[in-house]
């Protein structure tokens, strides 16, 4: 609990020897991953524009690279790491459960609504 | 009865099952719920995005611009800094719960300090983002149907309508409520009429209009000369400048509406944010925590600032990047 803190990322691939270390070590990581995204962003490497699964690869990058992101703000800055299991789960499970429900319906709706659109029963709408 | 006794040991109160007190349990679960409220906003905007997928602005077109920086197109690079700035301030306040925790009063003071200096630059970076986006800069037409055209030259470059539109004879006076019907008056005109847009494309042979459809390239399209003026005379109804709920020259209003409302919402966050932390912030100068003996107010604190961090990390990958 408070005064323990589990001090070790990427599975202890990189441990640390104390909090305040394993927090600027968290800090470049986050950064170094942010950058990675700006990057992206501005120069869209062509062989990046390819679809995967109905989108572009590159946005999957985006999307990936932000939930590892995620990962590391809840779990070493917010220390969920040091948190019993049954908190851990009761908030994460019950979170990303209800937001992937979410996504897939209001993502399957409006894909549904464009083809409406597109295949010109309507016109514009707005 | 071994089981009840055990039941009641662990969940009749007075107990921790989860190894965390009340408070910072109620804390993860407003975060939960607060984490859900974010989530729909960021949902329905995929859900309008989805719906006009096709004709979507695109947000390096519409965040190019850096303090200081005029007319350097610099897209992404002031909304990086500000997710830096906001990680940053993440860092200085789990800094002061660590502090914290080794009950030392004197650096939690100083990390609380940095992580409000930290909030209030990013809340002033957001303003200056709004009040870029409201002004608006190249102007476009919107047509009847709530489209919008906008101007670029042969290569593709964007061109401002205030750099060609022309004089036309005949000037539209806005109506008062002290001139004609004394209960009748109408908002501020725009900059120009479409007489004068029109006049002022007819005149330079380089200008041709883009529209909002996007093409295989993942580019906006753009028309020929011919359908250029056709498009703007038949269909242009209106000149638009910025952005507001109504209108928006970067394309679809609902793109300004959504962003207002959720980079709006997650600002509010951020601003009660900062007011947390200088009541914090000043309960720890005062040495309330330092008589209770434990700093675990940081700790809550500290949670919902990550928190705020979190969702800014989501907006900025759906908002900016995606």
């Amino acid at each position: 609990m408070a005064h323990e803190h589990k001090l070790e990322i990427f599975q202890g691939l990189l441990k640390f020897k104390s909090n305040t270390q394993k927090i600027w070590g968290v800090l470049i990581f986050l950064t170094i991953v942010t950058i990675i995204e700006v990057a992206l962003g501005i120069f869209k490497p062509e062989s990046l524009m390819a679809k995967f699964l109905g989108m572009k690869i590159l946005n999957w990058i985006f999307i990936i690279l932000t939930i590892v992101k995620a990962y590391y703000i809840t779990w070493d800055f917010m220390h969920m790491r040091d948190e019993t299991k049954g908190l851990r789960r009761m908030v994460v499970w019950t979170a990303i459960f209800l937001i992937l429900y979410l996504i897939f319906i209001l993502l399957q709706e409006g894909g549904y609504v464009f083809e409406v659109y597109d295949n010109g029963y309507i016109k514009r709408d707005f | 009865m071994s089981t009840a006794v055990a039941e009641g040991k662990t969940w009749g109160g007075g107990n921790q099952p989860l190894k965390a007190s009340y408070g910072k349990m109620m804390m993860w679960f407003f975060i939960v719920s607060d984490a859900l409220t974010f989530s729909g906003f960021l949902a329905a905007y995929g859900f309008s995005r989805f719906k006009f997928i096709d004709a979507w602005p695109i947000a390096d077109e519409v965040f190019t611009h850096f303090p200081f920086l005029h007319g350097v197109d610099a897209p992404m690079y002031y909304v990086a800094f500000m997710t830096f700035v906001l990680i940053m301030s993440s860092v200085t306040m789990v800094l002061a719960v660590d502090a914290g925790h080794h009950m030392n009063k004197s650096k939690v003071t100083i990390y609380m300090f940095l992580t409000i200096i930290g909030g209030l630059i990013f809340v002033g970076s957001q303003a200056w983002e709004w009040n870029t986006f409201i002004k608006g800069d190249y102007g476009a037409v919107q047509t009847k149907g709530g489209n919008i055209l906008q101007f670029v030259d042969k290569e593709g470059h964007r061109i401002a309508v205030r750099d060609f539109a022309m004089n036309a004879h005949g000037e539209r006076v806005q109506h008062e409520r002290k001139n004609g019907l004394w209960f009748v008056n109408e908002g501020a005109l725009p900059t120009y009429t479409m007489d004068e847009v029109i006049h002022g494309l007819q005149a330079n042979k380089d200008i041709l209009v883009r529209t909002q459809i996007i093409n295989e390239e993942g580019e906006k399209t753009v028309l020929s000369r011919e359908e250029s003026i056709n498009q703007i005379m038949k269909n242009g109804r209106l000149y638009v400048e910025g952005a507001n709920l109504h209108v928006n020259e970067y394309g679809s209003p609902l793109f300004a509406d959504f962003f207002f409302f959720i980079t709006g919402f997650h600002g509010f966050h951020v601003f009660s944010g900062v007011v947390i932390n200088i009541i914090i912030f000043f309960n720890v100068v005062l040495g309330t925590y330092e008589r209770r003996g434990s700093y675990e107010m940081v700790e809550k604190v500290g949670l919902y600032w990550h928190f705020v961090d979190l969702v800014w990390v989501f907006v900025f990958t759906f908002f900016y990047l995606v």
